[in-house]
């Protein structure tokens, strides 16, 4: 193990290789970095800002930041911990997350993290915002209301479906999914049950139909364990025992 | 012992599934009630808040009346707490913000199947409709969360004798869920 590269993670030496961002070593070491739009097949888009953590005082997103030889990384603080819990909030008040009424609910990675945090509540006026619903497609649906934009069916469609059928339009607070086929909709795109992006959502934004409560409420994959211990629900998602 | 505390319950705008839940401690129940009185509450059937020292609400804000009901509540009580998804974020309720209040009367008073005698009812005895469906922190001050739809029984224990004995409560995984 001699000539080995490694940082200090939370006071534990983490190994890593050349090119590794500072989540690629602590996934490897089996070391959790809470975050949403991160997905370590495809190219990190450090856009949640859930994986902030602390290298030499300065904050950074763990996704994109490259790990360096001998740095300090703080990723366990009651600071980071309580802005990533105001993150996840304002994430909450933003959409319609409402929990009892989604059909993803125990394996939901937004709740998940939240649970994590400890959020017990939302702090900030929640936004309630209009939003529609996607119903065309035979084997999917999408609900734009809890939509959080992570981007990860954007870079699925894009880096492994190639097919890039989706995008984010708009800018800030007007910021939002589109699809591309002549209608906008999802029935009318190239979109597949067997596409990666159907299977990557860490909410219930893109629900595969059918298979709905096959898993009933109390047997998901966060109803037992938290999501330090049981990971992302991309994998998840992509077993039969969903 | 010193005197025990008051505790006074209502349920705003939610299906009465939280006070189940309370009731689904169980025993437990006879150890809650060597601990603390209830004021007004479901349980009791008492109509008018005295001084408390907990106030537990259910449910959003959805109409004139919870509003009256909670302020009354915030005035009453030392200790007032959101209980369950409803009061925390409006909940099932609150999927009615995506209409127009309008359209949301007429969809169940006059296009609505099978509907008969089609008009929306404007008795003065019912309390006038909000708009939108508000978290109660929206409205008043508050003190604690307790999320769940419902809390169940063993979180809402370890949540109430936690404040009960002044300690701070830390709730184990499981017992925090948003449904």
């Amino acid at each position: 193990m001699s000539g080995e590269k490694t940082f200090i993670l939370d006071g534990k030496p983490i190994a890593f290789e050349d090119g590794d961002t500072i989540m690629d070593a602590a996934l490897r070491a089996g070391e959790y970095i809470p975050h949403l739009c991160h997905n370590p097949e495809f190219t990190p888009h450090g856009s949640c800002r859930i994986c902030m953590v602390e290298v030499d005082g300065r904050q950074v997103s763990a996704c994109t930041f490259p790990a360096a030889e001998g740095s300090g990384v703080v990723n366990d603080s009651d600071q980071l911990t309580a802005q990533r819990r105001s993150l996840l909030q304002m994430l909450f008040v933003e959409g319609n997350h409402i929990c009892p009424g989604c059909e993803k609910s125990g394996a939901c990675q937004l709740q998940a993290v939240a649970y994590y945090t400890g959020m017990l509540a939302l702090d900030f006026t929640h936004f309630f915002p209009r939003r529609s619903v996607d119903a065309s497609h035979p084997d999917a649906v999408i609900d734009f209301n809890r939509c959080i934009l992570c981007e990860l069916c954007v870079r699925a469609s894009r880096e492994v479906d190639k097919k890039n059928l989706f995008s984010i339009s708009g800018r800030g607070i007007n910021s939002h999914l589109v699809i591309d086929s002549p209608t906008g909709k999802l029935g009318d795109s190239a979109f597949a049950a067997t596409d990666k992006a159907m299977h990557v959502c860490p909410v219930g934004a893109i629900l595969p139909r059918h298979t709905a409560y096959n898993t009933p409420v109390g047997k998901r994959l966060y109803d037992r364990q938290p999501v330090n211990m049981v990971g992302d629900v991309a994998g998840y998602e992509e077993t039969d025992e969903r | 012992m010193t005197e025990k505390l008051k505790l006074a319950t209502a349920s705003l705008c939610g299906c009465f599934g939280c006070h189940m839940s309370l009731l689904d401690i169980d025993e437990r129940i006879l150890e809650l009630v060597q601990l603390v009185e209830f004021d007004r509450s479901p349980f009791t059937d008492i109509k008018k808040i005295g001084h408390c020292d907990i106030g537990i609400i259910e449910g959003g804000v959805a109409n004139a009346e919870n509003v009256e009901v909670l302020r009354e509540f915030r005035a009453h009580c030392k200790v007032l707490i959101a209980f369950g998804a409803c009061a925390i974020n409006g909940g099932i309720p609150a999927m009615r913000n995506q209409f127009e209040l309008k359209e949301c009367l007429e969809e169940s008073y006059v296009d609505g199947i099978g509907v008969y005698n089609r008009m929306i009812p404007d008795d003065p005895e019912i309390p006038m409709l909000l708009n939108k469906v508000h978290p109660i922190h929206e409205v008043v001050q508050i003190d604690h969360f307790l999320p769940g739809c419902p809390p169940s029984g063993d979180a809402i224990w370890t949540f109430l004798t936690g404040l009960i004995e002044g300690r701070p409560v830390s709730l184990p995984y499981g017992q925090i869920r948003y449904d």
